[in-house]
């Protein structure tokens, strides 16, 4: 491993100081995290049902296999590009890791691990398709989108494939190895860990901001963009496939016909963080805070009552907040 | 060097893709034999079935009863759904190339009962027989509607909950869709049992998670955290009542709540064989699949068809879970 200064010694100039000083991003998260407080608060207001452990717990459950997913899209939509494939990638995913463990019989840890590698092999599939194909990352994962729904459907038979015989893998995602808190929450959080040090001490994540700055200008550095922009998208590919583990865990099934539309809410929870679709700008922090407050508005407004109908309207108008205070911060600095 | 490498990985991803269009190719191909669709023109009768899904176990049955009914009258029928109930304008297209295949007969189960009237008047200027099953249509062509009736199911659902909480408490539905006929009537069927015949249960809320069981459970969850005194919970259908054991079983509530689904599935049986939902209600899918492609013979050979066929619900619990007729109408 190069150290981190040779890995920005070796940027040009115009991308370092692209990337902006180092408290903008800060504030974007502390932004995204008033907003959360300010969420919090007045749920806990709103509802003296709210501010209660196991509803917390409830939401940091129904956080973990967005938030993972979304782990994986920081990466994709640092360079600028965008991944879709990553909903119905992670059923294909919980799918695959069905047919290792239930249909083939494999031990626990070789079929967790393949249904990681099934996402990480779609991930290089994109990679490859938008590096060496040429093709735009939207076309290139709306098309691995649609041949992930479909191979999910053909792979299970169209039906559920479902996990009680196989001993422990309930506990993945439902067990406790803190007391209290749900193995998901925990996988969310090391997964974070490790996406927030790739992203900003290792060369894929420097590199991926560099490319989403000023791909030219990356290039002209003499850094292999197209090798790398493979890398991120199997990267983000490695989260999906750990998404797909989890939700298998957390449902006992692979349901073949789950996951589109959840690429869609991963990419809401990257964008409130702070993370320019256009690239070059991202945090995991932000990353995290954002589907936790994608998650925290839906209990709360379930709390309440509020009808789903005006819960999608509340998301959405949440996330034209979120993007437009990031705009108005960054006017101000320009 | 950097060039070659490039080119190989062109190379290799091209013959990559069309390895597996080739591939997919090679399994629809499969698919397609024994089921090639003739027109309507001799040799056996063709009936073309356009319904709501495919994906779901529920389509998946009333297609082997649709292939039942088939093998036994001697017709060949083909079998196609939208990926998803909200696909209405994919599914009208569904039913357009359907109709110009020329079928011996068409059935239909209309994800919109309003979208389909035009194509149902081209399917009556072509002659072309049209059963719609599942959910009706608002058209006077379909010679018959094959379906359960999901009000009635849903009031059956509703009075096993209040006996079983007792007669009183507070209850909470989880519903699948609030845009479908099917959707709303397994809410309004259940709703309207407890407030005529049920005057100290309390219906406190009525959320609806798509049927996913993953929303489902996160849905009922909330619920459950923001009525700790709930005493049963009802989902209309198979993901969003197994999404509400789910949430049982997270919240360590087992045996304090009284959950009723509906519709089959694995997930659904084991619960209520190990106690953890008190019973559900089944329609009888296959029964759908075969009844419809009965009744769309019936009309090719000119005979008299009923204007509704029912095809029937069953309440279902541990107790007669394992029974011949109940059995015969689960799926997995």
């Amino acid at each position: 491993m190069t150290s981190t200064t040779t890995v920005t010694d070796a940027l040009p100039d115009a991308v370092v100081t692209s990337r902006g000083p180092r408290y903008r991003q800060q504030l974007q998260q502390i932004l995204a995290f008033a907003g959360l407080v300010v969420i919090f608060a007045f749920f806990s207001v709103a509802s003296p049902y709210f501010l209660d452990w196991a509803n917390i717990k409830g939401i940091l459950l129904a956080t973990a296999v967005t938030g993972i997913m979304a782990l994986g899209a920081t990466f994709v939509i640092a360079t600028g590009g965008i991944d879709l494939s990553v909903g119905t990638g992670m059923t294909l995913c919980a799918v695959m890791t069905g047919v290792f463990l239930t249909n083939l019989g494999l031990p626990l840890a070789v079929g967790v691990l393949g249904g990681i590698a099934a996402g990480a092999l779609l991930g290089l599939v994109n990679g490859l398709n938008v590096s060496f194909l040429g093709i735009p990352p939207f076309i290139a994962t709306l098309a691995t989108m649609m041949v992930a729904q479909g191979l999910s459907l053909v792979i299970s038979g169209t039906k559920p494939i479902y996990f009680s015989d196989v001993a422990g893998f309930g506990q993945i995602a439902l067990g406790e190895l803190v007391p209290g808190l749900p193995n998901a929450v925990l996988i969310f959080f090391v997964a974070a860990v490790v996406a927030g040090v790739l992203l900003s001490k290792s060369l894929v994540g420097r590199y991926a901001l560099s490319i989403g700055s000023n791909e030219e200008a990356t290039a002209i550095s003499g850094i292999d963009v197209r090798r790398w922009k493979v890398v991120v998208y199997t990267v983000a590919g490695v989260f999906t496939g750990l998404a797909g583990v989890v939700m298998a865990s957390r449902l006992n099934s692979a349901q073949p016909g789950l996951g589109l539309g959840y690429e869609l809410e991963a990419i809401a929870a990257v964008v409130i963080g702070g993370t320019s679709l256009r690239g070059g700008k991202a945090t995991i922090l932000g990353t995290v805070i954002g589907a936790l407050i994608m998650a925290t508005l839906t209990n709360g407004l379930r709390i309440m009552s509020i009808p789903q109908e005006w819960q999608k309207v509340a998301v959405g108008v949440v996330i034209l907040l979120a993007v437009y205070t990031d705009i108005l911060r960054r006017g101000k600095d320009a | 060097m950097k060039t070659t490498r490039a080119a190989r990985l062109k190379h290799v991803g091209a013959a990559g893709a069309v390895a597996l269009l080739l591939a997919l190719g090679a399994c629809s191909s499969a698919a397609d034999d024994g089921s090639a669709p003739g027109g309507g023109d001799g040799g056996t009768p063709y009936v073309a079935l356009v319904s709501k899904g495919f994906q779901h176990q529920f389509w998946q049955a009333v297609k082997q009863g649709a292939d039942e009914a088939a093998e036994e009258l001697g017709v060949e029928v083909t079998f196609e759904g939208p990926e998803t109930e909200t696909e209405v304008d994919k599914q009208l297209s569904m039913l357009q190339t359907a109709l110009d295949k020329n079928p011996d007969a068409i059935g239909f189960a209309a994800l919109d009962s309003e979208a389909s009237i035009p194509l149902m008047a081209d399917a009556q200027s072509r002659g072309i027989p049209v059963v719609a099953f599942d959910s009706g249509v608002e058209s006077d062509v379909p010679i018959t509607t094959v379906s359960t009736d999901n009000e009635a199911a849903a009031a059956e659902a509703a009075k096993h909950m209040v006996e079983l909480i007792g007669g009183s408490g507070k209850i909470a539905v989880l519903g699948h869709d609030q845009t479908s006929q099917t959707g709303q009537q397994r809410v309004s069927g259940f709703v309207d049992y407890i407030e005529e015949n049920a005057p100290d249960v309390e219906i406190v809320d009525v959320q609806y998670a798509g049927g996913d069981q993953l929303k489902s459970a996160d849905a009922a969850k909330s619920i459950l955290q923001a009525n700790p005194d709930l005493q049963g919970i009802y989902g209309t259908n198979e993901g969003a009542a197994t999404g509400v054991v789910k949430a049982v079983q997270e919240l360590g509530r087992a045996g304090t709540l009284t959950v009723i689904g509906f519709d089959s599935g694995k997930a659904q049986t084991d619960a209520i064989r190990d106690g953890l939902m008190a019973g559900a209600i089944t329609q009888n899918p296959v029964g759908i699949g075969y009844e419809t492609v009965r009744a769309a013979v019936a009309a090719i050979n000119g005979e008299d068809v009923e204007p509704v066929i029912d095809s029937g619900f069953y309440w279902y619990d541990a107790t007669n879970i394992d029974d011949e007729d109940i059995a015969a109408v689960l799926y997995e």
